[in-house]
């Protein structure tokens, strides 16, 4: 039902138009550029550091399934997943709230044809692209490591793009309620706590019960086993599970973004 | 009559007490939480490091760390600000405050923030008995020594730099390295003979290693005068680049 | 015998003062004596070398050639020491935005070395001058233009200084905040404050200053008391003279000889005469009829245009 409302209002080459906006802004700084490529190596030092580094002390680690992995194998695809989370939200938290409070971006844009869904499509259009952009090298990279097998790192890549879509859709959402800069601080808070709990650097399974609890109602738990289960090509239904998860995230995030540039820009 | 480097200080004092909340994240609850994840969460499927446990271990690295962080962060979008946006400094330096004071102040403010996380941080852990030895209380001494060591030189850069992207570019090239590979979660022996001297250049690891030796009563790797030295020299370095590049920035 | 020469002291003192940036040269050698008590203002285009010039006055950016005294010192080694005795408010508001009226004033007065009772109680008497007694506990942020305004000058007077320098004052306020403010420094004037000022406005030109030099390209093309720049610069009466939608050219041929000058500007005719009304019998004399005729008194904006031409510069 929403799929068909919303597919009657979007026109394809408008959404484009908000991405190629994104991609001219690319453009025209030196700067963006760079931050944006050395974007990559955040995870990457952190999977040296943490995975290699820390790794030699723990060395092995169970799965929960009876497998034991180098604990290298255990933390990348988690990084992965925080990777994507982090790319997609940089895009649709900081860029989009200045765009939407400072620069009047929007604002501009919306007195043309395009629509506010549409805006917040091509945002969410741009995210997923930079998100991905950083999953695809971090993979090439596991598989190089011998992280993952090569075909198994190709399965995880959509699932990665998924977890920046949904992180890119909620993150918009929560964008258009921020009222300025100082709200920016819990963001960051909320965003490196899941970082920090979410089975990323150990399994959710050692937690204490209530911890491990109201870490399954997160979004990046989800991610992370979403990504590490076929990463590590453990196939199973729980897979769907998480799955669906984060489809929902996404086209709630994507339902209220819309709605909120509409209220706040077109009233 | 009051030193001018006193009203600076007090100026970031009064401007503290106003937008406090905003750092209780960073501050106060950020270096527990990384305590929590990596020193009991990972720590359960480590067995001893050098002796003890992966806990008492990192401690210390935590703790550094958080004042390295904090001084990086506190020293990058506020000075740039000051300079460019809300043009504080210059307002000071239309009186007689002098590019020095502006300066020293503004290290004194930043030592009293990293004083007050650090105390916050050995209570927290003090309570739940992993502090081995009482030389912890000498950490206070070294985590104000490097907070100027980076605190300093940070300023100097951000008081020199036209455009915030830069930030951005010092936080993933500079900041996360040094707090990912300084010695903070594994010892600096298990990195390539060839990156480590990297590690031994980054005042982070001086301040951890001087951290651990004080928080488990055992004798740093290197003697305590050279990594001591190390962290002055990197702040008397950095005071004279800050009060260089504010001054160069407020003439012209 | 010093001291009785350092009494006589103008409070600035410049000879053949120059500031470069690389190649650009925005103040090119000028000359100034500021007298104690006097309001002295700064009159020019934009990029002048106006705001250069207070700059350097103010001791933050450093001459590049020629000699500068102020208040009897030498800005390039005493001027933590000059800048203790001056008040200075600059062109962009540099107020702590985060921090309440009071305390903008109360931080800055400890710059000075204040105590903190002094800076409590001078604090108090700037918020009666600058009118923002129930604005006190109010953050920065959400003040009026105006209001920042005050509030900048009077911080800049927190320390009772010996010399304000005020770099365009009004620039960027409405007219009501702008009237507020004439006020407020015209008080200033009264109490004896030495105030230098920078303006592109000819009316706050002539409203506050006692001098005058107007500034262009970097150099001074003229100083005096604003009467008598205008006796000297222009006749004392203008005639505007509209002709319509027809093109004006074609009456400048049949207007020379009335008044001293003829200027011809896109919409109006200007005649610069000795005496207005014997001009417009002699325009009429001649056959011509205007669709408006206005007789005014030349006042300082005839001066600037016509020192620094009419070109608007940006």
């Amino acid at each position: 039902m929403v799929t068909l409302m919303v597919a009657r209002q979007v026109s394809v080459g408008r959404v484009g138009a908000v991405v190629g906006r994104n991609v001219g802004a690319l453009r025209s700084g030196a700067s963006y550029w760079l931050v944006l490529v050395s974007g990559f190596f955040e995870p990457l030092l952190y999977l040296l550091s943490i995975g290699v580094g820390v790794g030699a002390l723990v060395g092995r680690i169970p799965l929960g399934d009876g497998r034991v992995v180098s604990y290298a194998v255990f933390v990348a695809p988690a990084m992965l997943a925080a990777s994507a989370m982090n790319g997609a939200l940089a895009e649709t938290t900081f860029n989009f709230f200045f765009k939407m409070k400072y620069a009047k971006t929007f604002e501009a844009i919306l007195a043309t044809p395009v629509r506010p869904i549409e805006v917040a499509l091509g945002e969410l259009t741009w995210a997923m692209v930079r998100s991905s952009f950083y999953t695809a090298a971090f993979l090439l990279v596991m598989a190089v490591m011998g992280l993952a097998e090569p075909w198994w790192a190709l399965a995880a890549l959509p699932a990665t793009m998924l977890v920046g879509v949904a992180f890119g859709a909620a993150g918009m959402a929560v964008s258009t309620f921020l009222r300025g800069w100082q709200d920016f601080d819990l963001m960051t808070a909320a965003q490196f706590s899941l970082f920090l709990f979410s089975g990323t650097f150990a399994p959710v399974g050692g937690y204490p019960p209530v911890l491990a609890a109201v870490v399954q109602v997160t979004p990046l738990y989800h991610a992370v086993e979403l990504v590490r289960g076929l990463a590590l090509g453990r196939v199973e239904w729980a897979l769907a599970g998480h799955a669906l998860y984060l489809v929902v995230l996404a086209g709630l995030g994507l339902w209220v973004a819309s709605r909120r540039i509409q209220r706040v820009l077109c009233s | 009559m009051a030193h001018p480097t006193v009203a600076v200080l007090e100026r970031h004092l009064t401007l503290y007490k106003r937008l406090w909340r905003a750092s209780l994240f960073s501050s106060f609850l950020l270096p527990l939480l990384f305590l929590v994840s990596i020193g009991l969460g990972v720590g359960g499927y480590v067995g001893t490091v050098e002796g003890v446990s992966y806990v008492e271990w990192i401690v210390p690295g935590v703790l550094a760390s958080t004042a390295f962080q904090m001084a990086v962060g506190e020293c990058t979008y506020s000075v740039l600000g000051e300079f460019k946006w809300t043009r504080g400094a210059h307002a000071m330096f239309a009186t007689r405050v002098s590019a020095w004071d502006m300066v020293r102040g503004w290290m004194l403010y930043i030592v009293f923030r990293v004083e007050v996380a650090a105390v916050v941080f050995l209570a927290v852990v003090a309570a739940f008995g992993v502090l081995a030895s009482p030389w912890a209380a000498v950490t206070l001494v070294v985590v104000g020594l490097l907070a100027v060591a980076v605190a300093a030189p940070v300023s100097a850069f951000s008081a020199s730099i036209d455009h915030d992207s830069y930030f951005a570019l010092l936080f993933r090239f500079v900041m996360i390295p040094s707090t990912l590979f300084a010695g903070v979660f594994f010892p600096v022996e298990q990195l390539p003979a060839l990156v480590r001297p990297l590690a031994y250049a980054s005042p982070l690891w001086h301040g951890v290693e001087l951290c651990r030796a004080a928080t488990l009563g055992v004798a740093p790797p290197w003697p305590v005068w050279v990594h001591g030295g190390y962290l002055l020299a990197f702040g008397v370095a950095g005071l004279w680049w800050a009060a260089f590049s504010f001054r160069k920035r407020l003439q012209d | 015998m010093f001291g009785l020469v350092a009494e006589h002291q103008p409070l600035i003192h410049a000879r053949g003062l120059v500031k470069r940036f690389g190649e650009f040269t925005a103040v090119d050698g000028i000359d100034l004596d500021v007298e104690p008590g006097e309001a002295f203002g700064f009159l020019g285009p934009n990029g002048a070398g106006k705001s250069s010039t207070m700059r350097m006055i103010s001791c933050v950016s450093m001459p590049s050639a020629g000699e500068l005294r102020i208040l009897g010192m030498d800005p390039v080694r005493e001027g933590p020491a000059i800048r203790a005795r001056l008040g200075v408010c600059p062109q962009l508001d540099n107020l702590d935005p985060d921090l309440t009226v009071r305390e903008n004033l109360t931080t800055y007065a400890r710059y000075f070395g204040l105590s903190r009772a002094q800076a409590r109680e001078r604090a108090e008497e700037m918020l009666d001058f600058a009118q923002l007694r129930d604005k006190a506990s109010s953050k920065v942020e959400p003040l009026s233009g105006g209001m920042k305004r005050r509030l900048t000058i009077a911080r800049a007077m927190v320390n009772e200084p010996d010399l304000v320098l005020l770099d365009e004052p009004t620039t960027g306020l409405d007219p009501q905040a702008r009237h507020l403010l004439w006020e407020r420094l015209f008080r200033l004037k009264q109490r004896g404050v030495t105030l230098v000022l920078t303006t592109h406005y000819m009316d706050e030109a002539e409203q506050l200053c006692d001098r005058l030099v107007v500034m262009d390209g970097g150099r001074i093309v003229a100083e005096g008391s604003p009467r008598s720049l205008i006796e000297s610069y222009a006749s004392p009466e203008v005639v505007e003279l509209r002709f319509g939608s027809e093109p004006l050219e074609g009456f400048v041929e049949r207007l020379s000889g009335v008044g001293d000058r003829v200027d011809v500007l896109p919409d109006r005719i200007l005649l610069y005469a000795k005496d207005g009304d014997d001009a417009v019998s002699e325009v009429h004399r001649r056959g011509l009829a205007p669709s408006s005729v206005l007789v005014r008194r030349a006042s300082l904006e005839d001066v600037f245009l016509h020192l620094t031409g009419r070109t608007l510069v940006d």
